[in-house]
């Protein structure tokens, strides 16, 4: 191009003294910034190539590699920012609508990292989570509001489909498209052996991976890609994608060059068409459209499998939570504005849904005020980033949470939220079989493994440090909760006294 | 400060006595029990519980009301005269002790629900006393009803449950059951109505501990048209029972199944039928499992349960001799009034002790 | 015996598992140091075609033709390894000839290397196991 515009955001840094020329940096790299002189015996690299995916970094075995932030400046502006005039020259070359990948990463608040937690001391013991039994086992779906007794009298199992999990996490929504077969392949493995469930996403399930049906939640989105009765019955629940926190509003595109073989198979569409869900599902436009979506699946399947309503936390989140509650939905899922996605356009992942904590506290609060919170289960994500995280959540109110940034950063990504591109080193948002070859399963969801084991220990210690020994008595237990830096209105509405009350 | 704009946390002493045959005795004996555990109070909170105490008016809800001022008390009896029949009204008899003071006005009504009022809300008689307890206790400033079953009362103030029982000339009393409270609370509350016990008709709980899952269990309770305006325990310990064992028909058995629900450890080595009960109650009342230590003994028409957190966090003794049962904190209370004893044992942690009056007898 | 078993389902052909054979066989601590300005002659060696790459080693055979073709007797089997003594080797490459997997090569000193599955450096798992990033390398026992 005769006038660069956008200089490199990142450089790549080598110590000449302690590389070895093994190339491996320049053989595992995707975008090719790195390449072999010949002549010299030395290597080189191109910053304007680098993502900053460390895949050199990671792999480099003398750690002769690091990636900067390029010092090339701007004159200092607190309005106009790097990135700002970036973008517009982006978009002034051509005049196309930004796409980016992975969750909001801009500064606003984040409340979880305002929020403190409890522990009980002298009046109240704490409880040793290495001598006691400290239980984390959730039950999602709906409760029933009365009990039953057969002619003997005692308890009737009057209840609808639930299901059970050993700790409240769940693997969100990625859609195999988005994520590679192998990246999938782990994500059911843990789910397995940890007895926990994974998401399949809007892209269908692969026939190889029916055999983890158990610990599968079919999602059925608005471009219904991959939905038959068979999807429908394989696995331990359905979930209807109304909505993603990361694009509230719109639907998603993943581009026919990316719907090949396997894909296209169990998409089951046209390899080469663009794969187009729609922003609303063309046959829900309104809350009881919904209700009959949600008996239509509950028929195919015989009534047997709990259904899950995914919306992303918009302004009436709350509202919205209330009819679905009483829509015959079993269980809600809420997605808040920092939730991952493959791609979608930066202005709407940016600018557009509200922060999961004050959605969940605002939902919560609302469905127990209509006295209809027993109705359904509630999860949430979008981003929840540690254990403290998942103990915070469920103090506010939440059954369980979803976790989908956590899960593939366990898997190897590094966040170079380049996703879109489909050249992702690491094996994870690519199609390209060289590189999905980069995440072997085996090790990929022992990872999975140890990151969940790791969260629920924590969990169970902290539990502990609040003398509460199963988890169900953390579920909305806001008293145990203090905001630090919060003004009245937030601590209002997320329901918390601030620290020193 | 009043109770209710804070969340006071407190450590104990209890203690119960229950007459399986029904029998009557003196409000003395249970003084004299919860006034061997003195030290485990500080005197900022004492209160009983009496049943079978008022036999004349056995068929009429009899409500304990504290009374602010005469305001209050104008607009309360206003209240009452357009829900319920007021069979008869007068003071609690009280003597003066020096160690109690700042006493409110205190009242006993007997009443029953208003016929043509209570078809008019199409409540059970039980439902709308409750819902009237309520009104009365969240809308009007400066009375708060403390006691309202048939045949029992709960007796309370700021002070050493001894004074108190003197205060009150508990001594007068006989009923087939009694149940006593001293409190050590951490912070001064200078109210009355926030001493224990905790009364809803005829459920009444005295509560030694402290519950981690309150908060959790109290905006659970609330849900189910429950105000928990005091912010204790105790008070959220007695919502869930009468709403588990009233309104949704547990036994006392299933609900010491959910608020001392076993661990999932013990739960699977049951057999089958008994393993399904328990993971069913455990699933669909998650929210009113009690975390945290606690001992509390509830009383109720014709009967006393006892139970301790799963964890056995704090102290319980049970004692029997011929047809008397004695639940305490400590042994010394129970042996202070019943020096031989047939069985006396310490109750597994989350197992409850239900002892019940004998068919007919009261 | 354990044997290293490569799956070219996994392999990368990142060459990490040569750098870190020829690292093995130094006695420095530092890989830096140890290869730097050094052309390296590993005794895994990756081969690669159309996408496939596989590493191939010395596959320790029990009935070994370079142990029944060396005229010196410097290559024995012992415990199941195939050893080389470098002292008795003369450098006349029959050995390398005969392999059929070409698993043995020359040295810079004249006499042959292989993999001797780092019994003589370090011992315990050999240093291409641990350095493969993608678990394409494995040390097990097949019972072969």
């Amino acid at each position: 191009m005769a006038v660069e515009y956008i200089y490199p955001d990142y450089e790549i840094v080598r110590d000449y003294d302690r590389c070895i020329v093994c190339r491996v940096c320049e053989r595992q790299c995707a975008n090719e910034a790195h390449e072999y002189l010949k002549d010299s015996n030395k290597m080189t690299a191109d910053n304007a190539k680098c993502v900053n995916c460390h895949r050199c970094v990671s792999l480099c075995p003398t750690r002769a590699l690091k990636i900067v932030k390029s010092d090339h400046t701007f004159k200092e502006n607190a309005n106009w920012s790097n990135k700002s005039i970036k973008e517009l020259y982006k978009q002034a070359g051509s005049g196309g609508v930004l796409l980016s990948s992975m969750g909001n990463p801009e500064n606003y608040p984040v409340y979880f990292d305002k929020i403190l937690i409890n522990a009980s001391q002298v009046t109240n013991p704490s409880i040793d989570p290495l001598r006691e039994p400290m239980e984390t086992r959730v039950f999602l779906g709906a409760k029933p509001d009365r009990i039953e007794r057969d002619e003997k009298g005692r308890l009737k199992k009057n209840l609808p489909p639930q299901l059970k999990l050993s700790m409240p996490i769940m693997f969100s929504a990625m859609s195999y498209g988005s994520i590679s077969y192998n990246a999938h392949e782990s994500l059911a493995r843990a789910a397995a052996e940890l007895g926990i469930l994974y998401n399949t996403g809007e892209g269908g399930l692969h026939e190889d991976l029916y055999k983890y049906g158990k610990h599968t939640i079919v999602q059925v989105a608005s471009g219904r890609f991959g939905v038959h009765t068979t999807y429908l019955n394989s696995g331990a629940a359905i979930e209807i994608k109304m909505g993603q926190g990361a694009k509230p509003g719109i639907g998603g595109h993943l581009p026919g060059a990316k719907i090949v073989g396997d894909i296209s198979k169990t998409r089951m569409i046209p390899e080469g068409t663009d794969a187009i869900s729609p922003a609303p599902h063309h046959d829900i436009y309104s809350i009881e459209d919904l209700r009959q979506l949600v008996y239509s699946l509950k028929e195919a399947t015989g009534y047997t499998k709990p259904v899950i309503v995914k919306i992303a936390a918009v302004h009436n989140v709350s509202a919205i939570a209330s009819g679905i509650a009483r829509s015959g939905a079993d269980i809600i899922a809420i997605d808040g504005f920092r939730g991952g996605t493959g791609a979608a356009p930066t202005r709407i992942r940016d600018h557009v849904g509200i922060p999961i904590e004050l959605a969940l506290a605002g939902v919560d609060k609302r469905l127990r005020d209509e006295g209809v919170r027993n109705n359904v289960s509630l999860v949430v994500g979008g981003s929840i980033r540690s254990s403290a995280d998942v103990v915070k959540a469920i103090a506010l109110g939440a059954d369980c949470v979803y976790i989908g940034t956590a899960a593939l950063l366990a898997l190897g990504c590094h966040l170079c939220r380049s996703c879109q591109t489909g050249k992702c080193n690491w094996g994870i948002a690519t199609q390209r079989e060289d590189l999905v070859k980069r995440l072997n399963p085996n090790i990929g969801y022992k990872r999975l493994v140890n990151l969940m084991t790791a969260w629920q220990h924590e969990i169970k210690e902290m539990m502990g440090g609040m003398g509460i020994n199963s988890i169900e008595a953390l579920k909305g237990n806001r008293l145990m909760l203090r905001g630090v830096g919060l003004n009245e209105k937030e601590l209002e509405i997320l329901g918390i006294k601030h620290a020193g009350e | 400060m009043r109770e209710g704009s804070f969340r006071n946390v407190s450590g104990c002493a209890i203690s119960g006595i229950i007459s399986k045959s029904g029998r009557r005795f003196s409000g003395q004996l249970i003084i004299d029990s919860i006034s061997v555990m003195h030290e485990r109070s500080n005197g900022l909170g004492g209160g009983f519980t009496g049943y079978g105490i008022y036999p004349e008016y056995k068929d009429y809800y009899a409500f304990h009301i504290f009374y602010d001022n005469r305001t209050a008390k104008k607009e309360c009896e206003e209240f009452l005269e357009e829900h319920f029949d007021i069979i008869n009204l007068s003071k609690i008899p009280t003597r003066k002790v020096p160690e109690i003071k700042d006493e409110p006005l205190i009242w006993r009504y007997f009443v029953t629900p208003l016929p043509t009022k209570l078809n008019d809300s199409q409540l059970d008689e039980r439902e709308f006393v409750v819902k009237c307890v309520f009104r009365i206790n969240t809308s009007i400033d400066g009375a708060y009803i403390f006691s309202s079953g048939k045949n029992m009362g709960v007796f309370k103030a700021v002070g050493f449950p001894e004074d108190v029982g003197k205060f009150y000339r508990l001594e007068e009393y006989e009923g087939y059951c009694f149940t006593a409270h001293g409190r050590y609370p951490t912070n001064t509350p200078g109210w009355w109505g926030g001493a224990h016990p905790f009364a809803l008709l005829d459920y009444s709980v005295v509560h030694n501990g402290e519950i981690s899952s309150y908060d959790a269990n109290r905006r659970a309770i609330e849900m189910y048209g429950y105000k928990c305006t005091l912010l204790t325990d105790t008070e959220v310990i007695t919502y869930i029972i009468d709403y588990l064992n009233r309104r949704v028909g547990l036994t006392l058995k299933e609900v010491c199944s959910v608020i001392a629900a076993p661990f999932w450890s013990t739960i699977e080595t049951k057999p089958q039928k008994e393993r399904e009960e328990l993971e069913y109650l455990r699933n669909v009342f998650d929210s009113q499992l009690i975390t945290g230590p606690f001992s509390i003994i509830v009383g109720f028409e014709g009967g006393l349960m006892a139970l301790n957190d799963r964890l056995k966090l704090r102290s319980m003794v049970v004692g029997e001799k011929d047809d008397m049962v004695y639940v305490a904190s400590e042994e010394a209370a129970i042996r202070v009034i019943q020096k031989d004893l047939d069985k006396v044992w310490s109750p597994k942690g989350g197992e409850g002790v239900i002892v019940t009056v004998e068919e007919g007898k009261i | 015996m354990k044997r290293v078993y490569v799956n070219e389902k996994w392999c990368l052909g990142c060459h990490l598992c040569e750098y870190y054979c020829a690292f093995a066989s130094t006695n420095e601590k530092d890989m830096a140091r140890a290869l730097k300005d050094i052309k390296i002659s590993p005794r895994i060696r990756i081969e690669e075609k159309d996408g496939i790459s596989f590493a191939v080693s010395c596959r320790h055979c029990c009935e070994p033709l370079c142990v029944k073709g060396c005229i010196t007797g410097a290559m024995t089997r012992k415990d199941g390894v195939i050893t080389i003594d470098r002292d008795k080797c003369i450098g006349c490459y029959t050995c390398i000839l005969s392999c059929p997997y070409g698993a043995v090569s020359p040295s810079e000193d004249g006499a042959i290397q292989k993999c001797e599955l780092c019994i003589k450096t370090h011992g315990g798992t050999p240093k291409c196991v641990e350095g493969c990033p993608n678990g394409a390398i494995v040390f097990e026992e097949r019972g072969e």
